[in-house]
């Protein structure tokens, strides 16, 4: 579903050049998840922001769904991925009612009205149909981030990219968002890749694992390794030591 | 059209009604807890009701004159005394009202959208644009409003019209600088990050996700600008380059009240308390707009 060879992603110019992502290549199956693992600044949210075509510094391949993708998306290629950002209170636009948010899209894209797309949409990430009405800070955390996967999946993608789905919200609400993805997932056979500097996280939601330090991949994990805590390189155990204490 | 449609759109025409009837309640009710803010907007209100029903409020007509009645003090009979033409100032007033709403809104009108677009287009588009925009910004608001003003009234003769032109051509650059500092936040967020995924074009960002933004500052900017309005406006009538006489121009009036100021007082001071309530009262309004329509202006 997903191809990446040679992602190479540098900020800056001269001697301020700084090369975030060195290099990195990896493929994620359909309906598989990815987990990209790492500590801030490690460059896993940069990959993430480049496989979506938010950032347009990269360098290399990418494909999605088999064909090669350019820096600028076309309409069809951008109905391919969308993506889930951390901070729910940041990522809908707080003048916009529930309904708008999640019109808009639809609306965007030239495909209709979209506003008879919202109640199948809030019945999807499991919401009641009267917040439609609403406006996002009449919502929690977990209710915003809900109506932010609603969002992401009102145009039917097949990849959900989620940077830190649930790191802005509170540990309850932390494990029915995850439970809700995971079900989506099943559901409608989404194709996952999850940034998190958090291998709980990572261990509950992804079928395998890629450990990134300084902008290469130094490890790679797999479900069983994830669950018996088995890593191939001194630097997953470390993180693995600060995670599972 | 189906009876069925019809029915729907109703519904939403009756909700819509009912949603704006209920978020107006709620502004109505953040309000009341803002005792000088309502003065303000009491204030107004009836500078604009007065304005409007000004021929059947007035007991005299502003520019008739009654030269046996000259300089008299405030009495019963002329509440605000009589200038030097024998007309009552207090009519004069009221008629004035309806100059100073007219030069307020129609710069207000003209300053708002071009000072939001300006800026929203600099602070969305960035690089270029945004220089040579900007750079425009700053050389007009090197310019003094009241100078550009004189050299307006010298080229195109004084007048109303001319005053407004003037006003307007140095008002909308705070409002450009505004709504491009809003801008710039905005466009950074995640919500128009996602809205750029989901293909949202670049017009559609500007207009749907990055203005509706900045509009609620710069609302409160204009009304604040409002009380400037009035102050400059006054200040070209007071040099003759504003409305012309007999047109009741509050600052006119008081130009020609200074030749008796040491003996009569009235004749200037009546439009000086015009000119300074109003002018209050816009500013308290300005204040109690920011609280209600900026969430992270509000006082606890």
């Amino acid at each position: 579903m997903i191809e990446v060879e040679n992602l190479e992603v540098a900020f800056g110019k001269g001697g301020n050049l700084k090369q975030v992502v060195k290099a990195v290549s990896f493929s994620v199956a359909r309906g598989e998840s990815l987990g990209i693992v790492g500590e801030s600044g490690c460059g896993k949210s940069t990959v993430l922001r480049s496989l979506a075509g938010l950032d347009r510094h990269w360098t290399g391949r990418i494909s999605l769904n088999r064909q090669s993708v350019d820096k600028n998306r076309t309409i069809e290629q951008l109905l391919l991925a969308q993506m889930v950002f951390q901070d729910p209170y940041g990522s809908i636009h707080p003048r916009h009612r529930i309904e708008r948010v999640l019109a808009e899209p639809v609306r965007a894209m030239k495909k209709g009205g979209g506003w008879d797309r919202v109640p199948k949409a809030l019945e999807r990430v499991g919401l009641p149909a009267g917040f439609a009405e609403r406006f996002p800070h009449e919502l929690s955390g977990g209710q915003r981030q809900r109506v932010a996967i609603a969002r992401a999946l009102v145009l039917e993608p097949q990849i959900l990219l989620l940077d830190e789905p649930t790191s802005a919200l509170d540990v309850s609400v932390q494990a029915e968002v995850l439970n809700l993805l995971s079900d989506l997932r099943e559901q409608q056979g989404l194709t996952y890749v999850l940034v998190s500097h958090d291998l709980s996280v990572i261990a509950h939601m992804c079928d395998r694992a890629l450990v990134m330090k300084d902008g290469v991949f130094v490890d790679e994990l797999d479900r069983a390794d994830l669950q018996a805590g088995r890593t191939h390189a001194e630097y997953s155990a470390v993180l693995f030591q600060s995670s599972f204490l | 059209m189906t009876e069925a449609k019809m029915i729907v759109q109703h519904n939403a025409l009756h909700q819509g009604a009912g949603r704006f009837y209920r978020s107006l309640q709620k502004s109505i009710d953040k309000l009341t807890r803002e005792p000088l803010g309502m003065l303000g907007f009491a204030v107004l209100a009836l500078l604009i009701l007065v304005a409007i029903f000004a021929p059947w409020i007035a007991p005299y007509s502003p520019i008739t004159q009654n030269l046996p009645q000259a300089l008299q003090p405030p009495s019963w009979t002329h509440l605000a005394g009589t200038d030097e033409f024998g007309r009552d100032i207090l009519s004069r007033l009221i008629y004035g009202a309806r100059i100073t709403i007219q030069t307020v809104l129609s710069v207000t009108v003209i300053v708002g959208p071009v000072g939001l677009i300006i800026g929203v287009v600099a602070g969305f588009a960035g690089g270029r644009t945004d220089a040579i925009l900007m750079r425009a910004t700053d050389i007009v608001l090197s310019f003094p409003s009241l100078i550009l003003a004189l050299a307006f009234a010298a080229a195109l003769g004084a007048g109303l019209g001319t005053a407004i032109i003037a006003i307007s051509l140095t008002g909308w650059p705070p409002i450009a600088r505004l709504a491009r500092a809003e801008a710039l936040i905005v466009r950074n967020t995640d919500y128009v990050a996602a809205a750029r995924l989901y293909g949202a074009s670049p017009l559609r960002l500007l207009f749907l996700y990055i203005a509706p933004m900045c509009i609620p500052s710069v609302v409160v900017r204009l009304t604040m600008n409002m009380a400037g309005i009035i102050l400059t406006a006054a200040a070209l009538g007071f040099l003759g380059l504003g409305a012309q006489p007999p047109s009741p121009e509050w600052g006119a009036m008081i130009s020609s009240g200074r030749k008796f100021m040491i003996d009569n007082w009235w004749v200037a001071v009546m439009p000086g308390i015009a000119i300074l309530l109003t002018s209050l009262a816009f500013n308290l309004v300005g204040d109690a707009l920011r609280d209600l329509l900026d969430p992270r202006h509000a006082r606890s």
